[in-house]
């Protein structure tokens, strides 16, 4: 198999003024992330908000330089890389955001949008583009009359087929989808889900899925990567961690997740409070203040991300959840 | 008599003959029940009790047989004799805390307005009142928050504080629409939690507006299923899970992820919901659904019982009697 993706340490650090006299805070927005990802796999990541989902997709499509450690995308290594290669490496990793409203131009026509890639990118002929948009369009199931069309013309659900069709445009190695179909309704997000998958089925290429949707989650993905305020604190094949989760974290999130089947006998994981203020992040483990199960030792020692079963978890008492 | 009474209600923006945004809609809310409208964007759930509420401003016209509260018509209300109802007896949690809430004053004074304004409380007494119900949500360090600004809490926190000054004026009936969805997930867990705790221990009756089915599942007793306007499929839950008689229904809970666990594909209803220009004469699904038969495209059902539920389709699905 071949690796597209390789994070290893990936740590982005923001510095926030505190007011005029004071020094300035520093939150650790993301902090050690790292993984490996295949050709025509999925990897998600999951959390609630503020736990570094978007710093992380903004570091792997190069929007923000990383604060330390390494991304390798297709093997060529992003820190150090000459202005060419970093326009090379640009094409093989796209986006798709969470809001289609947001992320297409008002005032210019889908065509153009949609071929706006292959104009920066390739030398390719204005007919030539043209076909290519054509054929992208009616992949994604979009009539050609669209072409000429304004984004206000087009439903979420079409917008977000559009916002994936412009990403797909360059066939990239790499897809970061952040929150992809949070804005669509139940039915519409089952469309686009699908033609996501086609999509990759095609293509082969490497999603990385954030999410905060479980069950969407566990549709798409092979592996998936949980973070709580800005660490990884589990990581691992998909059916191992919705079966037997191990980390508190990721066992509340999926106590929390309300289900159509709900079981009056399994009692829910409450977790109490809220997400810490992360410019003063607590000692020891981050989740210690809200998790049931916590010691005196996680309020002092981080624990490390090690490797547990057939997955890495960032917890000390991992090993007694291990069924 | 139901605590809320919905006959025939119609909801239509510009003139009479205008596409109703809510089409002959029927329903009944006893005291003490929890009832569910789960629907997609533009299903008319929202409008419907914005209509109860009385929130609908010109252009919007709302007409029905009987729209009752407590034996009450509330079209007939006057003004000021709606806004003793509205706020005290009937109240609303909205679906983002950050925008219900007034930016310009504390959370205690809004809290204390609803006492002013609906108890007659004042001074000293409407501070108490607002610390028990700080503390009836939960909030930590309630003393502290009296005197915070919307700004300084989070968006759990805000829902909290919404809550609070909406059962404030002790109400028989809370309309909580999408109360969770601006929330993550454990978040929504805790205020869903507070929801249904703050309903049995008061015998309110509660109307909780989402488009996620699952909740639904999880909390009401009773659930209506809403399209285009219309109510499709009243039922109970879990039999409307088990087995829904509309092909709306059906189809809505074959979408989501957690129904095709395993599979490749998931299951999804073509098309998208009619709009203004394209509405059906006849089934207004009739467009998109997999079972459509000849007379459906020209007649319109009524919502009638079938074997587990009310449903409006000619041919209901999962009629067996077990």
């Amino acid at each position: 198999m071949t690796v597209v993706l390789t994070a290893r340490e990936l740590t982005r650090h923001y510095e926030v003024s505190r007011g005029l006299f004071k020094g300035h805070a520093l939150v650790r927005a993301l902090n050690g992330v790292s993984f490996e990802l295949e050709a025509g796999k999925t990897l998600a990541v999951v959390g609630e908000s503020g736990c570094g989902k978007s710093t992380l997709a903004r570091a792997l499509t190069l929007i923000e330089e990383p604060t330390a450690g390494s991304l390798r995308i297709a093997g060529q290594e992003v820190k150090g890389a000459s202005k060419a290669e970093r326009k090379q490496l640009r094409r093989d990793v796209q986006m798709v955001f969470q809001s289609p409203y947001a992320s297409l131009n008002p005032r210019q026509k889908i065509g153009d949008q949609l071929a706006e890639p292959l104009l920066i990118n390739t030398t390719l002929s204005r007919v030539e583009r043209r076909e290519k948009v054509q054929a992208m369009m009616q992949q994604v199931g979009l009539r050609p009359e669209h072409y000429q069309r304004y984004p206000h013309m087009f439903s979420g659900g079409q917008r977000q087929r559009i916002a994936l069709a412009r990403a797909m445009m360059l066939q990239p190695k790499v897809l970061v989808a952040d929150e992809p179909t949070s804005a669509l309704d139940v039915s519409i997000q089952a469309q686009v889900l699908n033609l996501f998958m086609d999509l990759q089925q095609q293509y082969r290429t490497a999603y990385v899925f954030i999410s905060h949707n479980l069950a969407v989650v566990r549709h798409v993905a092979d592996d998936v990567l949980v973070m709580y305020l800005g660490r990884p604190v589990e990581m691992g094949p998909k059916e191992d961690l919705y079966r037997n989760p191990l980390h508190p974290y990721t066992q509340a999130l999926l106590s929390a997740t309300p289900t159509l089947k709900p079981d009056p006998t399994k009692p829910r994981i409450k977790i109490v409070g809220e997400l810490p203020n992360p410019l003063d992040p607590p000692s020891g483990c981050a989740f210690h203040k809200r998790c049931p199960y916590a010691t005196q030792k996680c309020s002092v020692d981080t624990p490390a991300f090690r490797p547990v079963g057939s997955r890495q978890v960032a917890c000390h008492y991992a090993e007694q959840f291990l069924q | 008599m139901s605590l809320l009474q919905i006959n025939n209600l119609n909801v239509r923006f510009g003139d009479a003959g205008a596409v109703p945004v809510v089409d002959g809609l029927d329903l009944a809310v006893d005291a003490g029940e929890i009832l569910a409208i789960v629907g997609e964007s533009g299903s008319g759930k929202s409008v419907t009790m914005m209509a109860v509420m009385g929130l609908i401003e010109a252009p919007g016209r709302i007409t029905a047989d009987v729209l009752s509260f407590a034996g009450t018509d509330m079209l007939k209300l006057s003004g000021r004799q709606r806004r003793k109802v509205v706020g005290k007896d009937i109240a609303m949690v909205f679906q983002d805390p950050m925008t219900a809430l007034n930016p310009s004053y504390t959370v205690g004074y809004q809290i204390e307005e609803v006492l002013r304004q609906h108890l007659g409380l004042k001074g000293k007494a409407a501070r108490q009142r607002a610390l028990e119900l700080l503390k009836k949500v939960e909030i930590p360090a309630p003393e502290s928050r009296l005197d915070a600004y919307p700004h300084q809490l989070s968006g759990g926190m805000s829902q909290r504080v919404a809550i609070a000054m909406a059962i404030a004026g002790e109400p028989k009936l809370l309309i909580a629409d999408e109360p969770t969805t601006a929330l993550d997930v454990t978040i929504q867990a805790q205020i869903m939690d507070l929801l249904v705790n703050l309903q049995k221990e008061r015998n309110m009756a509660l109307i909780l507006i989402t488009h996620d089915l699952a909740v639904v599942a999880e909390t009401a007793k009773r659930v209506c299923v809403m399209y285009a306007g219309q109510a499709v499929e009243v039922g109970q839950v879990p039999e409307l899970f088990d087995v829904p008689a509309h092909p709306y229904s059906e189809a809505l809970l074959a979408a989501i992820p957690e129904h095709s666990i395993g599979a490749e594909r998931l299951a999804t209803l073509p098309g998208i919901v009619p709009g203004r220009y394209d509405r059906p004469q006849g089934c207004l699904l009739s467009p998109r659904c997999p079972y459509v038969r000849d007379n459906c495209r020209t007649q319109r059902p009524t919502l009638d019982p079938k074997a587990h539920s009310l449903a409006r389709c000619f041919y209901p699905l999962n009629q067996e009697v077990a």
